[in-house]
């Protein structure tokens, strides 16, 4: 089974994103080595997101998330395990685990 | 007291009993646990109003019975414990009876069969929390890291197998006794363990379940005073117990060689080693006497100041012959570095089979420390990464970045 680890970031984390550097480089290695790794990547933070909808045939382009949240999506990884429980295992090593939350969804 | 407080009170000191009480006559765990969960919120409000019965405890058993024979008539479809519940007389008990129940105390029972070996042992333990000290699904989910429908699913199914398959609530036979003993315990034991691993920076008296745990090996105790490796559980317990409040300083985790003893609770030292020397005269050596038996040798560092690596060892040693667990050997790789070298506890390491140590975070941890000593620094580098990757919980993390910061000093 795949899932997504979506990596929930704070504020202060973000702007900090060099000092968890070497923590999350060792979890996306522990990844790897564990052989589950399929993919993944770290985002830019959401103000620099820019969001489109299409309304009526008219378009409408706005500046920043989908989702204005104190939290944001900051990025993901993708793992093949065998079951969720292994998921959730893999999900609370992730850094941003203590720091601020993790989510594991299923791919489809 | 108010009758919101004297009805939880009642309920904390006595669900494990009256759980155990009505599904020992039933083998219906779930229906037990349903009927007395009603009795609780009848008795919050009846309590309100009348006052709190002179035996509450009582109460609750008579209204939980009454309510199980109200959904069982309604339903229709448990006729066959309707029936039991009437051969019992239970179900015309007079209101008298309120203040003269007497319930057996079945509780041992109950211990026995959420450790059966017909239920996967990986729920025994989850099983417990909940008819023992009901505690519910998503707290002990998020305690497994299993997701809360996932660990509700797994507890029904359970429960629906003790029930279909009409696993008996007995006693187990004396020639089975130690293995099935051991089951129970094994459960208590992993009920500590992941307590003991989830404390992290912020708060070290964060305490998951290790007064749950304490209790239920208590409880084992006082139902079978005979059990040496009950005494070694619970001294086991009291020996790591003691050292909380030194395992982290202002959030940052202490190793436990770094430790203040200062910190340790020397009365809970102090009765681990009682309980460990009352198991001892039984003469029954066991996995848990033996790891109680390591800690005591660490706790002895509060009055020596230094540790019996060589001592250590041995006991490692034999505590893998008995129980030969991944932690057995990488604690005993420790105790080898410490009483015969470095060289000699990293080639125990060494020759551990990989696929077992893949993603054991404390093989990494030990390794990296082994190879950063002997100046063996870019595979300590790695060794360190892997360890780093594995770690759930800030504080152990952090601790291990710095670690591996400081390899270049």
């Amino acid at each position: 089974m795949k899932y997504a680890i979506l990596v929930y970031e704070t504020e202060q984390d973000l702007a900090n994103r060099e000092m968890h550097m070497p923590a999350y480089n060792a979890y996306s290695q522990a990844l790897a080595d564990a052989g589950v790794m399929v993919g993944g990547a770290a985002l830019h933070p959401s103000h620099t997101g820019t969001t489109i909808r299409l309304q009526n045939g008219q378009r409408n382009v706005q500046d920043g998330p989908y989702a204005d949240t104190k939290e944001q999506l900051g990025g993901f990884f993708l793992i093949d395990v065998s079951d969720l429980d292994v998921a959730l295992d893999w999900a609370a090593r992730c850094p941003a685990a203590s720091n601020c939350a993790v989510e594991v969804r299923p791919l489809l | 007291m108010d009758a919101r407080r004297a009805a939880e009170l009642a309920v904390r000191n006595s669900y494990s009993r009256l759980v155990a009480y009505l599904a020992a006559q039933t083998r219906d765990v779930a229906a037990a646990e349903d009927a007395l969960g009603d009795a609780f919120l009848i008795a919050l409000k009846t309590w309100t109003e009348i006052g709190v019965p002179k035996n509450p405890e009582a109460w609750l058993l008579v209204t939980a019975r009454h309510r199980w024979i109200d959904t069982a008539r309604r339903t229709q479809v448990q006729d066959k414990i309707l029936n039991t519940l009437k051969l019992n007389e239970l179900a015309s008990q007079p209101e008298a009876s309120f203040d003269g129940v007497n319930i057996p105390d079945e509780r041992l029972k109950l211990l026995f069969i959420c450790a059966h070996p017909a239920i996967d042992p990986a729920i025994h333990t989850p099983l417990m929390l909940q008819t023992v000290l009901g505690l519910n699904a998503a707290q002990i989910a998020s305690v497994f890291l299993v997701a809360p429908a996932t660990m509700s699913q797994r507890l029904v199914r359970a429960k629906t197998k003790i029930r279909d398959a009409g696993i008996a609530f007995e006693l187990p036979e004396a020639a089975e006794l130690p293995t099935r003993l051991a089951a129970v315990l094994e459960a208590i034991y992993a009920a500590y363990t992941n307590a003991w691993e989830t404390i992290d920076g912020g708060d070290p008296r964060h305490q998951g379940l290790a007064e749950e745990a304490i209790w239920l090996v208590r409880l084992c105790i006082q139902l079978m005073p005979q059990a040496p490796e009950a005494r070694g559980l619970l001294a086991l317990m009291l020996y790591c117990e003691a050292r909380r409040e030194a395992r982290r300083g202002q959030g940052a985790y202490i190793p436990l060689l770094q430790q203040n003893t200062q910190l340790w609770s020397q009365p809970m030292i102090n009765e681990a080693e009682r309980e460990l020397a009352q198991a001892a005269t039984f003469k029954q050596l066991g996995r848990f006497q033996l790891e109680a038996a390591i800690q005591s040798i660490h706790a002895q560092r509060a009055v020596t100041q230094q540790v019996n690596w060589e001592a250590l060892a041995l006991l490692y040693e034999g505590l893998i012959q008995l129980s030969p667990t991944l932690g057995a050997f990488v604690s005993q790789a420790a105790a080898i570095a410490k009483a015969k070298g470095l060289d000699q506890g990293l080639a125990r390491l060494d020759a551990l089979p990989i696929e077992p140590i893949k993603n054991y975070q404390p093989y990494w941890a030990l390794k990296a420390d082994l190879l950063k000593q002997l100046g063996r620094k870019s595979e300590a580098q790695q060794a360190y990464s892997r360890a780093i990757g594995l770690t759930e919980g800030f504080a152990i993390r952090e601790f291990l970045l710095d670690q591996s910061s400081r390899l270049d000093e």
